[in-house]
C-alpha cells in the first residue's frame, strides 16, 4: 500500500526557503490540516486519565446501551461502560502501536537495507528472504503471529512490524544500490573512507527524506491493521480497551445501538486520515524531484 | 525470452522455500509450548504428551522440518487438530467465497480506478484532479468496517434492498450469489480503488511527460487517443503489476470483509483456526495463499513477456 501512496501529487516549490514555516503551511494545507488533527487526538489519548467521564472498563450494567445523551455523551456499551471514556484510552493504544511499528519496522528496514545494499553477498539471501515475506498477506501474516504466544499489545506490536519490514528493506536497499555508483561516493571509496563515515555523511542523508515518508504510511496502515486485528477478535486482548475491539463488541448490537460502531470507526477514521494527510504533505515538502512532475 | 520464461518460473522455488520456512517458524519460536496451548488451560499432562507426539513435536527440529516439507511436496497439508479431517479439504470449502469476493472487488475497483485515476493525471493540478485524489485518500483511511456497517445500517436494515449477511454458493442460486456480494465488494472495493486510482494516476503522470506523448500532441492528434492509445498503454504493465501484487493487500482486506458481512470463506477459517490454535490449519491457509499469490503474480509476468516485446532479461 505504501509504495504506491509514495509517488506524486501536486506541485512543491524548491529553494533555501522551502522549510520555512509559514511557506510550508501556505503551500501544503493538506500537511497542516494533517498534523492539526493527529495532535489533538494524540493529545486527548495521552490525557485520557484526565478527561475521560468514567472508568473504561468497570461495568455498570443499570446504564447498559444508552444512547447519547448529556450523561454518557457518546452513549454506553452492552456492559454500561461509557463510550467516550473507551474511545480516549483506546486511542493510545492505536497511537502507541502505530508509532511502535513505524520507529521499528523503520530502523530494522534501514538496518538490513544498508547491509543487504552494501554487501553483494548477503543481497541475494536477504532479498529472496524479503521476497518470502512478501508473498504472505501482511494480515494473515500478522494474525498467524499473533498465535505465537498469549494475546498483548507487545505481540501485537511485533505481528505488526514483521510484514512491513520488507518493504522499508527494499526502499533503502534501492537508494543504497544507486548511490554506490555516484561518483562522488565512489571517489569518497576512493580516498579511503570507512563505511561508518559514508554510512553517515552520504547513506544516510540520502535515505531519510524517502524513509520518513515511508514510515509515515506504514504509521497509517499499523492503526488500521491493530484495529482489523482486534476487530477479529485476535489483537489486543478485551481487557485493554481499543478500536478495534470496541468495534468487535458493538458489532453485536448494530441494529439497536449504531453508535457503538460507529464513533470508535469515526475515531479510527479521522486518525488514520489524518497520518495519511501528514504522509502526503511531507513527500511533497521532501520529495519536490517527485512532485515536480505533476 | 525462453530462458528468462525459465528463470522467471524457477524464482518461484526460493520465494515458498522461505514461505513454507517462515510458516514453519510460526509454530516452533513460539516461547511457550504449543502443545500446551493447544491444550488448554485445564489440560492434563498426559493430553499435553498426546498432542505434542501427535504433531510430532519431540521430535528434533530439523527432521520435523524435513518431514514436513517432504508432506507438503505431495500435496498433503496435515489435518486439523479439532476437526480431524485434511486442511486441504476444509480450505477447499471455503474457498468459493472468498474467491468470489476476490474477484468481484479487482473487477469492481479496476474498472472504476483505471478511469479516475487516467482522468485525474489528465486534469492533474486542476480541481478535477484534487476532488478525485481527496475522495481516494478518504477512501483508504476509512476502516472497511465503517464503510461495510455503514452499507448494512443504510442498504440493507433501512430499506431492505440487498442480504445483508452470509453467501449463497454460484451453483445454488447464480441470483442471490450476486446479490449477497454486492455490500462487500463495495465495502472492501471502495478502497482497494483508492490505492488503484492513485498508482494509476502516477503512473500516467510519468508517461505523459515523455517525448513520444510530445510528439503524439505535437502531430496533432486528439487528447483521447493520445491519452488511451500512447498513455494507458504503456501504463498498463506498472498498473497490471500493481493490480498483481495488490493481491496480498486484498486478500488481508477480504479477511476482515468475511468477518463484517459473516461470509464462510477462508478468512472465517483462519481466524477460528487462530483462536483455537489450530497451527496445521493456519499453517496450510498460509501457504496455500501465499502459493496463489505467488502463481498469478507468475502468470502476469509471463504474460508481459509474450504481450510486451520490450521485456526482455
Amino acid at each position: 500500500m505504501t509504495d504506491i501512496a509514495a509517488l506524486p501529487a501536486d506541485a512543491a516549490v524548491a529553494g533555501p526557503s522551502r522549510f520555512a514555516f509559514s511557506r510550508i503551511l501556505r503551500r501544503h494545507p493538506t500537511m497542516l490540516v494533517g498534523g492539526v488533527i493527529l495532535v489533538v487526538m494524540a493529545v486527548v489519548s495521552l490525557l485520557a486519565p484526565w478527561l475521560a467521564p468514567y472508568d473504561p472498563i468497570e461495568l455498570n450494567v443499570v446504564d447498559r446501551l444508552r444512547p447519547p445523551d448529556e450523561d454518557y455523551l457518546l452513549g454506553t456499551d452492552a456492559y454500561g461502560r461509557d463510550m467516550l471514556s473507551r474511545l480516549l484510552y483506546g486511542g493510545r493504544v492505536s497511537l502507541a502501536v502505530g508509532l511502535c511499528v513505524a520507529a521499528f519496522s523503520t530502523v530494522l528496514g534501514l538496518l538490513i537495507g544498508v547491509v543487504a545494499g552494501y554487501y553483494r553477498l548477503a543481497d541475494a539471501l536477504l532479498m529472496r528472504v524479503m521476497d518470502g515475506l512478501m508473498a504472505i498477506p501482511g494480515i494473515l501474516l500478522a494474525i498467524a503471529l499473533m498465535t505465537v504466544t498469549r494475546a498483548s499489545i507487545e505481540v501485537v506490536i511485533v505481528a505488526i512490524t514483521i510484514p512491513e519490514i520488507p518493504r522499508v528493506v527494499r526502499l533503502v536497499r534501492a537508494v543504497v544500490l544507486s548511490i554506490r555508483e555516484q561518483t562522488y561516493v565512489q571517489a569518497a571509496v576512493a580516498i579511503g573512507t570507512r563505511f561508518p563515515r559514508l554510512l553517515r555523511k552520504h547513506i544516510l542523508p540520502n535515505t531519510l527524506a524517502p524513509l520518513v515518508v515511508q514510515a509515515t504510511y506504514i504509521f497509517a496502515h499499523a492503526v488500521l491493521v491493530e484495529a482489523y486485528l482486534s476487530f477479529l477478535g485476535v489483537g489486543t486482548p478485551p481487557e485493554i480497551p481499543s478500536w478495534g475491539n470496541v468495534i468487535a463488541e458493538g458489532r453485536l448490537y448494530v441494529q439497536i445501538a449504531f453508535w457503538q460502531v460507529l464513533f470508535p470507526g469515526i475515531a479510527l477514521a479521522l486518525m488514520v486520515l489524518s497520518i495519511n494527510l501528514l504522509g502526503d504533505g511531507l513527500r511533497d515538502l521532501l520529495d519536490p524531484r517527485l512532485s515536480r512532475r505533476a | 525470452m525462453w530462458v528468462y520464461v525459465i528463470r522467471r518460473i524457477l524464482a518461484v522455488i526460493p520465494v515458498m522455500a522461505v514461505v513454507a520456512v517462515v510458516v514453519f517458524l510460526i509454530l516452533h519460536l513460539s516461547p511457550e509450548d504449543p502443545a500446551a496451548i493447544i491444550a488448554g488451560d485445564n489440560a492434563k499432562s498426559e493430553d499435553i504428551d498426546a498432542i505434542r507426539q501427535r504433531l510430532g513435536l519431540d521430535r528434533p527440529l530439523l527432521i520435523q522440518f524435513l518431514e514436513w516439507v517432504g508432506r507438503l511436496l505431495t500435496g498433503d497439508l496435515g489435518s486439523s487438530i479439532f476437526l480431524n479431517r485434511p486442511v486441504l479439504q476444509l480450505i477447499g470449502e471455503r474457498v468459493e467465497p472468498t474467491a468470489a469476493l476476490a474477484v468481484t472487488t479487482t473487477i469492481f475497483s479496476v474498472v472504476l480506478a483505471i478511469p479516475l485515476g487516467v482522468v485525474a493525471a489528465w486534469k492533474a493540478g486542476t480541481w478535477i484532479d484534487q476532488l478525485i485524489m481527496g475522495l481516494a485518500v478518504l477512501a483508504f483511511s476509512f476502516p472497511v468496517f465503517l464503510i461495510g456497517y455503514g452499507l448494512v445500517y443504510g442498504l440493507a436494515l433501512e430499506w431492505e434492498l440487498l442480504p445483508v449477511q452470509g453467501f449463497v454458493s454460484l451453483s445454488e442460486d447464480p441470483g442471490r450469489f450476486l446479490a449477497h456480494l454486492v455490500l462487500p465488494t463495495i465495502a472492501l472495493g471502495l478502497v482497494y480503488t483508492a490505492l488503484l486510482a492513485r498508482m494509476t494516476r502516477a503512473t500516467m503522470l510519468e508517461i505523459l511527460n515523455e517525448d513520444y506523448i510530445r510528439t503524439a500532441r505535437a502531430k496533432g492528434l486528439a487528447n483521447g487517443r493520445v491519452l488511451i492509445v500512447h498513455a494507458l498503454k504503456n501504463a498498463a504493465v506498472p498498473i497490471v503489476t500493481t493490480v498483481g501484487v495488490g493481491i496480498a493487500l486484498l486478500i488481508g482486506g477480504v479477511v476482515v470483509t468475511e468477518s463484517v458481512f459473516a461470509i464462510p470463506g477462508v478468512g472465517r477459517l483462519t481466524i477460528d483456526a487462530v483462536l483455537q490454535r489450530d497451527y496445521p490449519v493456519i499453517q496450510g491457509v498460509i501457504l496455500a495463499v501465499a502459493g496463489v499469490y505467488v502463481l498469478i503474480n507468475l502468470a502476469i509476468d509471463l504474460t508481459y513477456t509474450v504481450l510486451d516485446p520490450r521485456i526482455r532479461y
